[in-house]
């Protein structure tokens, strides 16, 4: 593996070397390695997509997944189907994350969608971060999909990042959850340039006592453009909240758009959503610690996507 | 060390001029100068004219021999001024820590960091690594906010009513900070107070009134003519 596609991996999956546990990278659409373990079992699709099954056994502890992307090549385009199958009372961590370096001109694309079927009482923490980079004029577009089905009484923590490099993101996620099932999203995503990214939330709560918790935290820079959408429908006695706080700066332009259905009396759902630019007192809280204006803005927005 | 020089901080309202500081002269060299006066008398606006923070619509300010009318609040914070805000500003995601750290212009250990939030009050493993963020109360902000300046250590602090919020914690701990605080920086501390044991430590007492120094001397001086005059608060009143 060479220099550059190492600092890929290590910007997506914090991996220095080959990491402990399950795992499967995939690099320009090839496989560069895939280890299963005694109760992580990854397999290639047999429906004839591109991706990966993985089957993660009933009460598997501690064990972690990675599943790292890296594309280096310029004008490539693909869609990658991942199905995670999480067994009874697992408790695990999976690390998706996808890099581009695009030094060319042309596009370089990357479509994943992951679907993810949690047993019952199962566990799962979800870490998933896109970056890119390059210096040719090439752009670098995602589309995540994520789908995700909870059964009952389980919990899916899913924390997503997008903080350099995507020139066009457009995420969809959507999440449907049966009795005591517990969702939390916490997203964060930094803009510059001309970047665009959209992400959509589709929560439905279907079971007694499932609840969602849908955050992100984002920041426009310069002529970037974001929308967040979020969407939760209460179908049963429920609790869900959405929040979206966004920075804005320069000429950039932020949509929030939080959508509560209660379709029962007893669903409880609340949004919340701010944007603004940076306070004013901040920047001069921090000038009067002796930071100039633009290492104060840089501090905040760095703690804020923190 | 800071020479006020004719300051008048004026603005329009509705039309109209509205003086809020007029022709403010003052010297500051002491170990200990408290600036008091009624509520709306200009305090707060002075004490941002020296950091910076507000531009004066006349007069000069010269700090150790250089004018600083027209430093940035960058500037001045770099060359040893440091101002401690009446409401301090909240941070989403900018930690206890990592704000006293930007303070002390450099990385520090947790155990250093420790230091300067034990000095205030505050047991600093449960502090650390919290956000200043709106979770905190208006008292514990306060203290934090004293810390930052704790951690620059600069040649002169402006503390703009340090005691609010301090009921639990007390008046005799906020003196021991500022007096030893003065023994690490041999600087000046300016305090905006209304408190009679914070006038108490003062060596120079200022009283501003609608926007003038009404009278200025030492503690002697001034101190028994503001008691009962309900410019200076005595500490029972409070509690
Ligand atoms: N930018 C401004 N525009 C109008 N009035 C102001 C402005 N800044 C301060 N003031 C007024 O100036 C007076 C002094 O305020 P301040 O310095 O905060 O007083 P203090 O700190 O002594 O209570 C107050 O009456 C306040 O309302
Ligand atoms: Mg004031």
């Amino acid at each position: 593996m060479d220099e550059l596609e190492k600092m890929l991996l290590l910007q997506v999956a914090d991996l220095h070397r080959v990491p402990d546990g399950a795992y499967n990278i995939r690099k320009n659409g090839e496989g560069d390695g895939r280890r299963s373990t005694d109760r992580i079992r990854i397999e290639d699709r047999k429906d004839g997509h591109a991706g990966i099954d993985i089957f993660i056994a009933p009460n598997t502890k501690n064990e972690s997944v990675h599943i790292p992307v890296v594309i280096t090549k310029t004008d490539y385009r693909e869609r990658v189907y991942n199905d995670f199958y999480v067994g009874e009372n697992a408790d695990v961590l999976i690390i998706a994350g996808c890099g581009i370096h695009n030094c060319g001109v042309e596009t370089s694309e990357h479509t994943g969608v992951h679907t993810f079927h949690i047993g019952r009482g199962a566990k799962v923490r979800y870490v998933e971060k896109h970056y890119g980079s390059g210096d040719g004029n090439g752009e670098n577009i995602m589309n995540p999909a994520t789908v995700i089905y909870q059964e009952e009484d389980s919990r899916f923590e899913m924390e997503s990042t997008q903080i350099k490099g995507i020139d066009s993101t457009d995420r969809e996620t959507t999440a449907t959850l049966k009795k005591g099932a517990e969702l939390v999203v916490r997203e964060k995503i930094y803009t510059h340039g001309r970047q665009f990214a959209r992400t959509n939330f589709t929560v439905d709560l279907n079971g007694e006592n499932s609840g969602a918790d849908v955050v992100s935290r984002s920041v426009a820079a310069d002529d970037s453009r974001q929308t967040f959408g979020s969407r939760i429908n209460g179908n049963t006695a429920c609790h869900g909240h959405t929040e979206c706080d966004a920075i804005i700066m320069d000429r950039a332009c932020v949509t929030a758009v939080p959508e509560l259905t209660a379709n029962s009396v007893d669903a409880e759902l609340i949004h919340e959503a701010a944007i603004g630019k940076i306070a004013g007192e901040q920047i001069i809280k921090l000038m009067t610690l002796g930071l100039t204006e633009q290492e104060a803005e840089e501090q905040i927005i760095k703690g804020f996507l923190s | 060390m800071l020479e006020l020089q004719n300051i008048c901080f004026d603005v329009e309202e509705n039309g109209a001029i509205k003086h809020i500081l007029s022709d403010v002269c003052l010297t500051i060299n002491d170990r200990f100068v408290a600036l008091t006066g009624p509520n709306g008398s200009g305090k707060s606006t002075l004490a941002k004219i020296i950091a910076g923070i507000l531009t004066p619509t006349g007069g000069k300010l010269i700090f150790n021999g250089e004018d600083i009318t027209a430093l940035s609040v960058t500037e001045r914070a770099k060359r040893g001024i440091s101002f401690a805000f009446q409401q301090p500003v909240r941070f989403k995601g900018i930690t206890v820590k990592d704000l006293i750290s930007l303070a002390a212009g450099k990385h520090i250990t947790v155990g250093e960091a420790c230091g300067f939030l034990s000095e205030v009050g505050l047991c600093a493993r449960d502090y650390i690594d919290r956000e200043v963020n709106a979770s905190l109360s208006g008292g514990e902000l306060k203290r934090i906010e004293i810390a930052t300046v704790l951690a620059r250590g600069t040649e002169l602090s402006v503390f703009d009513e340090p005691e609010a919020g301090i009921d639990l914690w007390s008046f005799q701990n906020l003196i021991s900070v500022f007096e030893k605080m003065y023994q690490k920086t041999q600087g000046s501390i300016v305090i905006i107070s209304h408190q009679e044991r914070i006038l108490n430590i003062a060596d120079k007492i200022v009283v501003l009134t609608a926007g003038k120094i009404e009278r200025e001397g030492t503690r002697e001086e001034i101190l028994p003519s503001l008691l009962g005059t309900g410019v200076c608060r005595a500490l029972t009143d409070k509690l």
